[in-house]
């Protein structure tokens, strides 16, 4: 299985880097919504006997993070009428190097925990220690609020890859309760974006900068 | 059973998205807070009669812990819901459809975070209190309150994802040990000493970090001005007595399974460095402070970490940090609903023109200051009792830099706060511009009366039955140790 699985996580990271690395919100949008197609079929992959409400979770992640949430974050971006250039507060350049090491580290500290012999060699708890750490930076370094909504995106692309390992843990009903929180999530923020964009004719967080000591 | 202590609030939430009416529909919220407060005593009552046990795989019941918590959720959601009708008649102007549905859905998520015994269905209830309060802080619709409702959802759903991931790897504790992997607490609790230790401190160190935002604790804080700055004072007490006291809760049942496991150590450092920081940021954000609502956020600040330093400095400590809990969310109460009247009556919440509280609103001023020395720990009011249980506790333990550090910190927020409370309250009102100002009701200002009752009562005697709930409450804390 790991042939299949170790490409697919590979990408993902690749797909992390991209989204560090576009210059435009909408390649952003479309580079985590790949992330979240190929990761949501991971579960099919790694529990293949998957009890048939699991697949319906597996249909519902795929369109909800392929699909659903990539079309309303561009529809509210189309909506708000916003700037389609992304004006990062770290460049380019050093969020990919800063998105770089952190993938390393990921590696390294990933290295120090003991996995279970069935999981032995994964690249699993890397691969989401480094995805959650790139939803960090994007979240951190965007002033887009679009950006940092993909940012938070990208933050739960890493757990759910971690999730994959624990599907027993998880009962349909709680991964549901997880799945409705995530959408509601970005549905609230994509609202919010609209006000924003509204009261300030931009999206761009700069604006909100009155409260602070 | 324990159901209808989650759906009962949902009900009234979709009943009041159907009321059609703005002026009739606040009066939903006493109606709801009344009947969910006889729901939770009859539930809390019931559960002790029939000494319920823990039953494998049930993911909702109602632990003592449960009990305390719940309890004080349901005395604080009836409190604020009767203010509820007498501030949104004030504010006619605004829609209050979503805002009155909102307060019960986070009535039930919040009953939700304490029944459940699952720590994945516990999550999901904690981001929806998140969820659903959005809209509550975003009452006001201008530019500020824009920004408090952006800052509040992405670092608290950032924190809360920390704690999902902190709870994954409790899971994989339990599979790295060959056990079944699990997210059941109670579970999870059994099989504590056989959980992989990496793993386990790792979880702890995420949850702590994804709960401590959710509480607000320092450095993870940094959303707490804002949102209760911006928040009416209605949310704001609900926010700073009940969402949070859901997250101590949060941080509780992953202290049992730290604790049940080995190394509790680490984990009581961390929180009392992490408590004690927390109460040095409200310190020094307090000094100075104009804005006398985002000085109650620093002081919120500053009693989750006197509650999560309690709980690392463990034993007496842990029982003074419990009653503490209650304390505090009922003096906030108080204090918040208090400076939403102040708030009101000067149109400004800043002490360059606001003063002379006590003149233009003698009972809100007055609420307002005594909820100051309540809460900064004077006698006759409960909080003394709670932070002085804690103070002993640090001494009779022989941590004397810890108690030491915390009657510093202590004395260093009552002058910063004292001198605000004090700009506030004192003076001569500016000129009064025109009879439409607020001024104080019985509708207003018989909550707050009822809020520092409380607080009072518990000051000068704890009631049996509350006693004995802190009893079973805090043998839960310590039954593994």
């Amino acid at each position: 299985m790991a042939e299949i699985l170790d490409p697919i996580l590979i990408t993902a990271l690749a797909l992390n880097f991209v989204a560090l690395g576009v210059s435009r919100v909408k390649g952003a949008v479309n580079a985590v919504a790949l992330q979240g197609i190929l990761l949501g079929t991971l579960p099919l992959l790694v529990h293949p006997e998957i009890h048939p409400r699991g697949i319906v979770l597996v249909v519902v992640t795929i369109a909800l993070k392929g699909y659903v949430l990539p079309w309303f974050l561009l529809h509210a971006m189309r909506e708000a009428n916003i700037r389609h250039e992304v004006n990062p507060v770290v460049g380019y350049k050093s969020s990919l190097f800063l998105g770089a090491v952190g993938t390393g580290l990921a590696i390294v500290y990933s290295s120090t925990l003991p996995l279970a012999s069935e999981h032995a060699g994964m690249l699993f708890v890397p691969a989401s220690l480094a995805t959650v750490w790139t939803g960090f930076l994007l979240l951190t370094t965007r002033r887009e609020a679009i950006m940092q909504v993909l940012g938070y995106l990208v933050l739960e692309n890493g757990l759910f890859v971690f999730g994959v390992l624990l599907l027993e843990a998880m009962p349909f009903l709680v991964e549901a309760g997880v799945l409705l929180d995530l959408f509601t999530a970005v549905f609230v923020m994509g609202i919010i974006i609209h006000q924003i964009g509204r009261e300030f004719s931009s999206i761009s967080t700069e604006h909100l900068s009155e409260l602070k000591e | 059973m324990y159901l209808l202590l989650i759906v009962y609030p949902l009900v009234m939430g979709a009943w009041a998205l159907a009321v059609p009416s703005n002026r009739r529909r606040p009066w939903l919220l006493p109606l709801g807070g009344l009947a969910n407060l006889a729901i939770t005593w009859w539930a809390v009552a019931r559960a002790g009669a029939s000494g319920l046990v823990s039953a494998p795989d049930a993911w909702l019941w109602l632990d003592p812990l449960g009990k305390l918590v719940l309890g004080l959720l349901a005395v604080l959601f009836a409190i604020c819901s009767l203010y509820a009708p007498g501030y949104l008649s004030l504010r006619s102007d605004r829609p209050n459809r979503l805002f009155c549905a909102n307060l019960f859905v986070m009535q039930a998520m919040m009953a939700s975070v304490v029944l459940a015994h699952h720590l994945g269905l516990m999550w999901v209830a904690m981001e929806a209190t998140t969820l659903a309060s959005a809209p509550l802080l975003y009452f006001n619709s201008n530019a500020r309150s824009l920004e408090a409702v952006w800052k509040y959802l992405l670092i608290g759903s950032v924190g809360i994802a920390l704690a999902l991931l902190g709870s994954f790897f409790l899971a994989y504790a339990s599979l790295k040990s060959g056990l079944p992997p699990t997210l059941d607490f109670d579970r999870l609790l059994s099989q504590a000493p056989r959980l992989s230790f990496p793993w386990l401190r790792a979880a702890f160190v995420l949850l702590l970090i994804g709960y401590g935002t959710k509480m607000g604790l320092a450095p993870m804080h940094t959303w707490k001005p804002d949102a209760y700055g911006e928040a009416p004072g209605l949310v704001g007490a609900l926010l700073a007595g009940g969402v949070t006291s859901c997250a101590f809760l949060a941080i509780l049942r992953i202290h049992q399974i730290q604790v049940a496991s080995t190394g509790a150590h680490m984990a009581h450092d961390m929180m009392i460095l992490m408590g004690l920081f927390s109460m040095a940021v409200a310190a020094v954000f307090m000094a100075g402070q104009r804005d006398f609502k985002r000085m109650l956020a620093y002081s919120s600040i500053e009693h989750m970490g006197i509650l999560i330093l309690g709980i690392g400095i463990g034993g007496g400590a842990a029982d003074g940090a419990l009653l503490h809990m209650i304390n505090n969310a009922l003096t906030k109460g108080a204090l918040f609903l208090s400076a939403g009247n102040i708030h009101r009556a000067f149109g400004s919440k800043l002490t360059d023109s606001v003063h002379g509280a006590i003149r233009r609103t003698p009972l809100s001023g007055g609420l307002f200051l005594a909820g100051f020395l309540a809460i900064a720990g004077s006698p006759p009011f409960g909080p003394f009792v709670s932070e002085f249980t804690i103070l002993n506790a640090a001494l009779a333990g022989g941590r004397y830099v810890t108690g030491g550090l915390f009657l510093l910190l202590m004395a260093a927020v009552f002058i910063s706060m004292g001198a605000t409370v004090l700009a506030v309250v004192q003076g001569k009102p500016p000129v009064d511009d025109g009879p439409g100002r607020f001024h104080d009701s019985v509708a207003t200002g018989l909550p707050i009366v009822l809020f520092m009752a409380l607080v009072l009562l518990l000051g000068l005697s704890i009631p049996a039955p509350l006693e004995t709930l802190l009893r079973e409450a805090a043998r839960s804390l310590e039954a593994r140790q």
